[in-house]
């Protein structure tokens, strides 16, 4: 009996944390290059949407994902194009990004609001699913959900081990050298905010199609704001990144439970606000000292390139 | 330039005294203008203001125009729309959220010669009203259905611990109790009006812990999604939301401002408005209950429907002694009754609520 209910608890955790876990690892790059892109939740709610529609058209979740990371990656585009070509100043144009992927959705939503689509199977691994506690417990999600954790190891390799990887790092630290020994920063760079505007729509359609599986404007309320955040307070770690999800996940499930479970006496808006401050205070430890957790953050982040001569 | 706005403002005035009602044409429509605080697509509560608006569009026809503002915060924002509403020549206004009350009570003594409808708060002028519904006479109906479909335990997914959602909280377990005195409500508070995703999460985690139907007092159709993947029964609130699961809704409380909206706009283009507070409930058809889902058993339907007519026949009062509190002291003694205004300050649970 407690096992089941320690099943279903992990299952609504993995939910609560994966759209986040995919806008935060999307951000996690783009801030690597050096671009800070506050419009996460913009290009979530384009991802859900878009999504959504691919979905409840053509009955194909294949296409409804990639039509949702396409809708992310292009808001994204937008954004590289007045950030990176134009020089426009990123945090207010991540701030627009995010009024107007607001303002687009909801018009391409409007005659997909009431409809339903079948949510996202779970894929039952063959051997695995079956081994008695593991299998409910490990092997029972929807493809999305093992594609953000594989995400979260392929970025950390790719960033740690790959040459491609110590490049957009170097972008992300210092432009003016990686440009002077011939890396094109802002070619890079667009690549970089073109990815993370792809996971910031995988994340909104995971919302859109697995989690709850309909449309309603501004469904992401507030997810890819808590996204920026876990990038910072994982001191822009991808593994970091994971665990931040899954902690505030896990806090945010747990609380809705000990209301249900009745023997917890603190007030409910109390027990609103742990989730943040348990994610807060356990990313602030393990970043072992304020000060490292500030020098961890990409020297160039948020400062326009302009290609000298 | 303000001169000049006061002088036209003065000027309208004026001449509506002197025309002594305002009648509208096709030519010339009674302008009504509508503030939102939330999205139309929200399918719940600002969905269902803009349904009212439509439906007293189509009623009236070419005599009136309708106009709307949505997603309008409840901070000094409304203040400025409702103000840009007057000066488009609005001449009724309805600010349909609790949070409006100061702003329209501000804008209105500035501009008498408009009329201002607002919703659910408690502040009236001489053109300012108040309106309301009895969201409880829904949700007593609903209990009557939980109290004989349940094996016991319901889940209530709930937004804030205001005396509204206290009300109906205790609205649905009394009636619940009525038909199974060990019914208990186990009550979960995600601290938002419109979350999906932790909406389902809280309906996930009632379902885990043994609900068997799950009521809310959100406004996205979550709650009842859940419900129908998971197999257990459910309540849609604001509108009927019965797509999101055919077997797993059980009926929708359904807020229905249509009829307030028609008639008080044609008081209005009759010079006849006055101001007033009213709290119209199931009997004046501002609360609704959507047609029973196929789920309801034969039992269940009886009961809803004897607790829906003698609700509207004043029969039937859901807050009526003898009503213990959780700790199981009488709050209110047999042969009596709660009063309006103890309603609107309620901030105690009956038994059988864990919150």
């Amino acid at each position: 009996m407690t096992g089941d209910i320690l099943v279903a608890l992990l299952a609504t955790v993995v939910t609560s944390a994966t759209p986040l876990l995919f806008a935060a690892l999307g951000e996690l790059i783009a801030e690597r290059a050096g671009v800070l892109n506050l419009g996460l939740e913009g290009m979530m709610l384009a991802g859900a949407v878009a999504g959504f529609i691919t979905m409840g058209e053509t009955g194909s979740d294949t296409l409804a994902i990639c039509a949702a990371a396409l809708a992310g990656a292009a808001l994204a585009l937008l954004f590289g194009v007045l950030t990176l070509t134009l020089v426009a100043n990123q945090v207010a144009t991540g701030l627009a990004l995010t009024i107007f992927g607001t303002g687009l959705s909801s018009l391409a939503g409007v005659n997909f609001t009431g409809r339903t689509v079948p949510a996202l199977p779970a894929l039952r691994l063959p051997l695995l699913s079956g081994i008695p506690v593991l299998g409910p417990l490990l092997f029972r999600y929807d493809a999305l959900v093992y594609l953000s954790v594989v995400a979260a190891a392929a970025i950390a390799w790719f960033l740690k081990r790959t040459r491609a990887g110590m490049i957009l790092r170097a972008v992300g630290e210092s432009d003016i050298s990686a440009h002077s020994i011939g890396h094109r920063v802002i070619r890079i760079r667009y690549l970089a905010v073109l990815f993370g505007g792809a996971m910031a729509g995988l994340g909104g359609c995971y919302l859109s199609l697995a989690s709850t599986p309909l449309w309603v404007e501004q469904m992401t309320a507030g997810r890819g704001w808590i996204a920026l955040a876990l990038v910072v307070f994982a001191g822009w770690r991808p593994w970091r990144v994971l665990a931040g999800a899954y902690l505030f996940g896990g806090v945010t499930v747990l609380q809705l439970y000990s209301q249900g479970s009745g023997f917890v006496a603190v007030p409910t808006q109390v027990l609103a606000m742990f989730p943040y401050l348990a994610t807060i205070l356990v990313l602030t430890l393990i970043s072992s000292g304020s000060a490292r957790s500030r020098l961890s953050a990409p020297a160039c982040l948020g400062k326009p390139f302009l290609a000298p001569g | 330039m303000q001169r000049r706005t006061l002088l036209i403002s003065a000027t309208t005035a004026f001449g509506a005294r002197l025309a002594g009602a305002r009648r509208a044409n096709a030519a010339n429509p009674f302008k009504v203008g509508f503030v939102y605080v939330g999205p139309i697509g929200d399918l719940g509560w600002t969905y269902q203001h803009d349904q009212g608006r439509l439906a007293m569009q189509k009623e009236l026809g070419e005599a009136v125009s309708t106009q709307y503002v949505e997603n309008v915060g409840e901070g000094p924002d409304a203040e400025r729309v409702i103000r840009q509403l007057v000066s488009g020549g609005n001449q009724l206004i309805y600010t349909t959220s609790f949070g409006y009350m100061n702003p329209t009570e501000r804008v209105a003594k500035a501009s008498p010669a408009v009329e201002f409808e607002q919703a659910t708060g408690y502040k009236t002028l001489p053109n300012m009203a108040e309106y309301n519904s009895r969201f409880y006479e829904g949700r007593a109906v609903c209990g009557a259905i939980a109290g004989h479909m349940s094996k016991g335990v319901v889940g209530y997914v709930a937004s804030f611990p205001i005396p509204e959602v206290v009300m109906g909280i205790n609205a649905f377990t009394l009636a619940a109790r009525k038909v199974n005195p060990n019914f208990q409500t186990k009550v979960i508070w995600v601290n938002t009006w419109f979350d999906p995703g932790r909406e389902s999460d809280a309906a996930k985690s009632l379902i885990d812990q043994g609900a068997d139907i799950l009521a809310q007092h959100t406004d996205s159709p979550a709650v009842i999604q859940t419900a129908e993947a998971r197999g257990v029964f459910g309540f849609g609130q604001s509108s009927d939301m019965s797509r999101f699961g055919e077997k797993a809704t059980l009926t929708s409380i359904v807020d229905n401002w249509a009829p307030y909206y028609i008639d008080r706009t044609k008081l209005a283009i009759t010079g006849k408005w006055k101001t007033d507070s009213v709290w119209w409930g199931i009997k004046e058809g501002m609360v609704q209950l959507a047609p029973w889902g196929p789920s309801v058993t034969e039992e269940a339907r009886a009961a809803a429907e004897d607790s829906k007519n003698r609700i509207a026949a004043g029969t039937l009062l859901p807050f009526a002694g003898p009503i213990k509190d959780q700790k199981g002291a009488v709050k209110v003694a047999d042969g009596k009754a709660m009063s309006d205004d103890e309603l609107l300050k309620m901030n105690w649970y009956v038994e059988g609520v864990q919150a």
